[in-house]
């Protein structure tokens, strides 16, 4: 691949996503609107799709305000570190053949790495703001991230023994002949909770309850420091969507009518849609309800799952 | 790659001597990632991806945030940022910091007597690492989950509280939470 040629890559990579991010506004409030029986956002443009314009128009125009009792400095860098760690993880990610801005040997590991790394724009953003609710935001946000981060990693490890590689390249070539989601069910439902709970979206997001918190850890900021958590968070579900697909759909695979990118795009959107449904229809858990969730239920179950792969892989190789 | 390494190692000096002179404690833990993160490219550098991969989740993603959380908990104001400054006196890291000066100039002219560049270029892949970890060094591997398990279990048991109750009326639903 010629330099030129993977410049063209990132830069398509971030186009395509940073849009998705932006057009993700329209889809989740008409795709709730759908769900609740009522219009939705219908005035602006066809079908009112220029919401999106007007938005961020909204966000761009509004007062970019630091509040006096904020540490300056950890207050503008935390909604820096939300967007840069979630488009970091993108670069793994294999779109096609061919098609991956980073084709690492520890693609898996590197996701991890900066999904972990994301935790800090709640925890800082959180801390920086210097006020009650936003602090016990950030409490809440570091405490279930660092607790579902071991489960997100723990289900991704049957994958890999099964397809002995923690290139995303080769995990989606071993699903040539059955998707993972047929050999790993348990491991695809604990990495989408997980999942939910990294990108802290309802019902997992404790650590924002606005009935409860006001905004949480974000309840500082406006302007477009509030708006690089806005847009974190949707490239934060269009991220676990697209690692979901990667890792256990498949990826680009599917019948040979549409060219692979579409086929991979196809089910990530699916993914988003499954993300959207679950805000609509779950109300949110209690706090210690999600944490006792997550410890006793899900780290047991996990291990299991881990045991018993690992268990059969040993069977059938022998 | 040894201009990676050298710049990658640099940054990880200078941030951890930030962690240490910083008087406001969650300045100090923010260098401290950035050490961490410098010393994970460096990994890199020297062919160790998957040793970089667990640097960055297990030091900085996860070890960093605990401590950022007890801090956070703590509720350290102004105050320690004065206290800190005071215990940061001249004549306290005078002595120290010239003793590693030396072992500094020491360890640059032990390098500058090789050559620098002959740094092992051979990449070490997660197979590599589990192979030897599973295979040579299992009985260490085992060691190291038996220190862990104790580790849980007595934090378990200190945190274990016995329930109170505060009132009779309270005492007739034991299991309420």
């Amino acid at each position: 691949m010629t330099v030129m040629q993977h410049i063209w890559i990132v830069l398509g990579v971030l186009f395509v996503f940073l849009n998705i991010a932006a057009g993700l506004i329209w889809v989740e409030r008409r795709l709730l609107a759908l769900w609740q029986d009522r219009l939705g956002p219908n005035r602006a443009g066809p079908l009112g799709l220029f919401i999106v314009l007007a938005d961020t128009l909204k966000l761009f125009f509004k007062e970019d305000w630091i509040p006096p009792f904020a540490d300056k400095w950890v207050f503008i860098l935390a909604p820096a570190i939300v967007v840069a760690s979630v488009l970091m993880g993108l670069a793994i990610i294999p779109f096609a053949p061919g098609i991956v801005v980073a084709d690492l040997n520890v693609g898996l590991m590197f996701f991890l790495a900066m999904s972990s790394l994301g935790v800090y724009s709640i925890v800082l953003g959180g801390w920086a703001s210097n006020n009650k609710y936003s602090l016990l935001g950030a409490l809440r946000g570091a405490s279930q991230m660092i607790a579902y981060e071991v489960f997100m990693g723990l289900s991704l490890m049957g994958v890999v023994m099964l397809s002995k590689s923690f290139n995303l390249g080769d995990i989606v070539a071993a699903q040539k002949d059955m998707w993972f989601i047929v050999t790993q069910p348990v491991g695809f439902v604990i990495f989408f909770i997980a999942g939910l709970a990294e990108t802290h979206r309802l019902p997992f997001d404790i650590p924002e309850a606005e009935s409860e918190l006001i905004a949480g850890f974000h309840s500082e900021y406006s302007g477009m420091k509030f708006g690089m958590f806005f847009i974190g968070e949707y490239l934060g579900i269009s991220l676990i969507s697209a690692m979901t697909v990667t890792l256990f759909f498949g990826g680009w695979l599917g019948p040979a009518f549409l060219p692979p990118v579409v086929w991979f795009f196809l089910k990530t959107f699916f993914f988003i849609g499954i993300f959207i449904l679950m805000r609509a229809s779950l109300p949110r858990p209690r706090y210690d309800q999600l944490m006792g969730y997550g410890w006793k239920l899900l780290l047991p179950l996990v291990l299991l799952n881990l045991l018993v792969t690992g268990a059969i892989a040993l069977w059938l190789k022998s | 790659m040894s201009l990676v390494f050298y710049i990658s190692s640099f940054i990880a000096i200078l941030s951890t001597i930030m962690v240490i002179t910083r008087y406001q404690p969650i300045h100090a833990l923010l260098y401290l990632v950035v050490s961490f993160l410098a010393l994970a490219v460096t990994f890199l550098s020297l062919g160790a991806p998957f040793a970089a991969a667990l640097q960055v989740i297990v030091y900085a993603g996860a070890i960093v945030v605990l401590f950022i959380f007890v801090v956070m908990m703590l509720n350290l104001g102004k105050q320690t940022a004065q206290q800190e400054k005071e215990w940061l006196q001249l004549r306290a890291w005078l002595g120290p910091s010239i003793l590693s000066l030396v072992l500094l100039a020491e360890m640059a002219v032990l390098l500058l007597q090789d050559d620098p560049t002959g740094m092992p270029a051979a990449v070490v892949t997660p197979k590599q690492v589990s192979l030897s970890l599973y295979g040579e060094y299992i009985i260490a591997v085992e060691l190291v989950g038996f220190l862990l398990m104790t580790g849980i279990v007595g934090a378990a048991h200190i945190g274990k509280h016995k329930k109170k109750s505060l009132h009779r009326f309270l005492q007739t639903y034991p299991n309420l939470n």
